[in-house]
């Protein structure tokens, strides 16, 4: 089934509390999806530095010593900050793509989970509450942020079969529902030099998006274009650097519900995922429409 | 009265009391209160009991009643009412996808806005919606009524069998083998009927248009094998 949560707060005062927000409402659905779960959190920019999350199947040997590895190969400013499987690599925004290479290089067996200004992806196999617990979700603040529960009905439980899926720089894709054009869309995309790590339906998603913004699409006209060229039942949820975007498939079976105050926009893949946040009493409650693409934009809000 | 808190006591022991219910039972009105969205609230009722839910519930509110009044002081979510036999179910808000699914008797008010596929597969239940309703409603409908103060979205009434529906505003597109029908007297006057019971007025039967089934699609018919 999957479940999909999202918050994009309006009020700085309540950035503190996104991890905690965010976290309860993902705990909510875990009735959608016990397999997996994964969080994006949008924190608050750090001057000239990036970040890229990172995970190990076995982080003892992998991080061990990275950081001083790295700091050597980029001859630069570099911190890792670890939180159990994953890492959060920060760097000097006009290192960033250096730095992954170095990563790529010294560890081939770490994945980048996502790189960006602000953005931080954790994922893991196991219950929501659980991989909040791993990764301290509840204690993280930022701007924007949305979470994921997974019922896994394409490909097998994996790490990397959760979303979210990063699809570029400070953007990522959850999805709900399933793709049955999948296989042939990844063949084509191998074709034009994408690299999967999974057979998962959703990963082909992210990449279909990137592949399409790499062509010079914007986000809006490639989630547009994935209207067509996507074949079955979805609502995806996009992370973006200073907000989020909403679509649903023309048939729109996946449910999506979303609360609107003074202080957020919200997500949500029922309704109760959004009773405890502040003010839902008096909130604008609504379901996206089907083929409509959405977005929600701090650089555009009032 | 028994009033169950939901934020304290367990969905189970609300349904429980109601389905425990013993004919000429003195207490038969009920009220839930601190609802938030939980799913199955009031499911299974069978006996002529009023519930009055406040706050918006989640899905499948009060499916399969069988003669009980369920009123849901907020909005629903998908398959409210579904498979209801009998009684009546009246939300105050809106309605999610799929509302009075299957369902074979009774009827279903919704005063807000019910969304796609309201009404689908029906096969007796009557649904009448004050706002509008999304698209795919009463796809598949075997029989029943639906009325529809709004507009409808696309492919209304795809696979129609003998459902009658009733629209009074704009259609955007009807479905497969669905075709607007004369509005004849019989007609008018079970629509005045229906709107009498689900507490509608300053509206009249002859604002509707009728739509029904082409009887292609359901009926087999060699000669009509380019419909299909």
């Amino acid at each position: 089934m999957c479940g999909i949560v999202g918050l994009f707060l309006k009020d700085k005062r309540l950035e503190p509390q996104l991890g905690a927000l965010l976290s309860s409402m993902l705990v909510t659905m875990t009735d959608r999806g016990p397999d997996s779960a994964g969080i994006a959190i949008y924190g608050n920019g750090n001057g000239d530095k990036a970040k890229i999350t990172i995970q190990s199947a076995d982080p003892m040997k992998d991080f061990g010593g990275l950081e001083a590895e790295l700091v050597k190969a980029l001859e630069s400013y570099l911190s890792i900050e670890i939180k159990s499987t994953h890492a959060i690599v920060t760097l000097p925004k006009d290192r960033l793509d250096e730095g992954r290479t170095a990563i790529a290089e010294l560890r081939p067996n770490v994945r980048i989970m996502s790189s960006g200004d602000t953005i931080e992806i954790y994922k893991e196999v196991g219950l929501p509450k659980d991989v909040i617990s791993r990764f301290g979700v509840t204690s993280m603040s930022g701007t924007h942020g949305i979470g994921h529960t997974r019922m896994a009905t394409e490909s097998a439980v994996t790490t990397l079969g959760a979303h979210p899926f990063s699809t570029g720089a400070d953007q990522c894709l959850v999805h709900n529902g399933s793709l049955s054009n999948h296989n042939n869309l990844r063949r084509e995309l191998v074709r034009e030099g994408m690299t999967f790590g999974t057979q998962n339906d959703t990963e082909v998603a992210a990449a279909y998006l990137t592949a399409e913004m790499a062509k010079g699409k914007d986000l809006g006209e490639a989630l547009t274009g994935a209207l067509s060229d996507l074949d079955g039942f979805f609502t995806f949820v996009v992370g973006t650097k200073s907000g989020f975007g909403v679509v649903r498939d023309p048939i729109a079976c996946k449910p999506a519900v979303m609360a609107e105050t003074d202080q957020y926009v919200a997500f949500g893949s029922e309704y109760r995922a959004l009773v405890n946040l502040p003010g839902i009493e008096n909130a604008r409650i609504w379901e996206p429409e089907p083929a409509t693409v959405y977005f929600w934009d701090h650089e555009k809000a009032a | 009265m028994p009033v169950f808190d939901l934020s304290v006591t367990p969905l189970r022991e609300l349904n429980n009391a109601l389905h425990g219910l013993a004919a000429g039972a003195n207490d038969t009105a009920f009220e839930v209160v601190n609802p938030r969205g939980h799913h199955s609230v009031a499911v299974g009722i069978d006996a002529p009991v009023t519930v009055d839910v406040k706050g918006s519930v989640g899905y499948y509110c009060a499916g399969m009643n069988d003669g009980g009044k369920v009123t849901v002081l907020g909005s629903a979510g998908p398959g409210v009412a579904e498979n209801m036999m009998s009684g009546t179910v009246i939300i105050e808000g809106d309605a999610s996808q799929y509302a009075g699914a299957t369902g074979r008797g009774g009827l279903l008010v919704i005063k807000g806005n019910a969304a796609s596929r309201c009404g689908i597969s029906m096969k007796g239940i009557d649904i009448v919606v004050h706002g509008s309703v999304g698209h795919m409603s009463a796809f598949m409908g075997q029989s029943g009524h639906l009325v529809v103060l709004g507009d409808a979205g696309d492919a209304l009434g795809d696979s129609l069998y003998e459902a009658k529906l009733f629209v009074r505003g704009s259609v955007k597109s009807l479905g497969a083998d669905c075709i607007e029908k004369e509005m004849r007297r019989e007609h008018l006057e079970k629509l005045y009927e229906l709107l009498d019971k689900a507490g509608v007025s300053g509206v009249r039967p002859e604002e509707f248009k009728r739509y029904g089934s082409a009887r292609k699609l359901y009926n087999f018919n060699i000669d009509n094998a380019d419909a299909y």
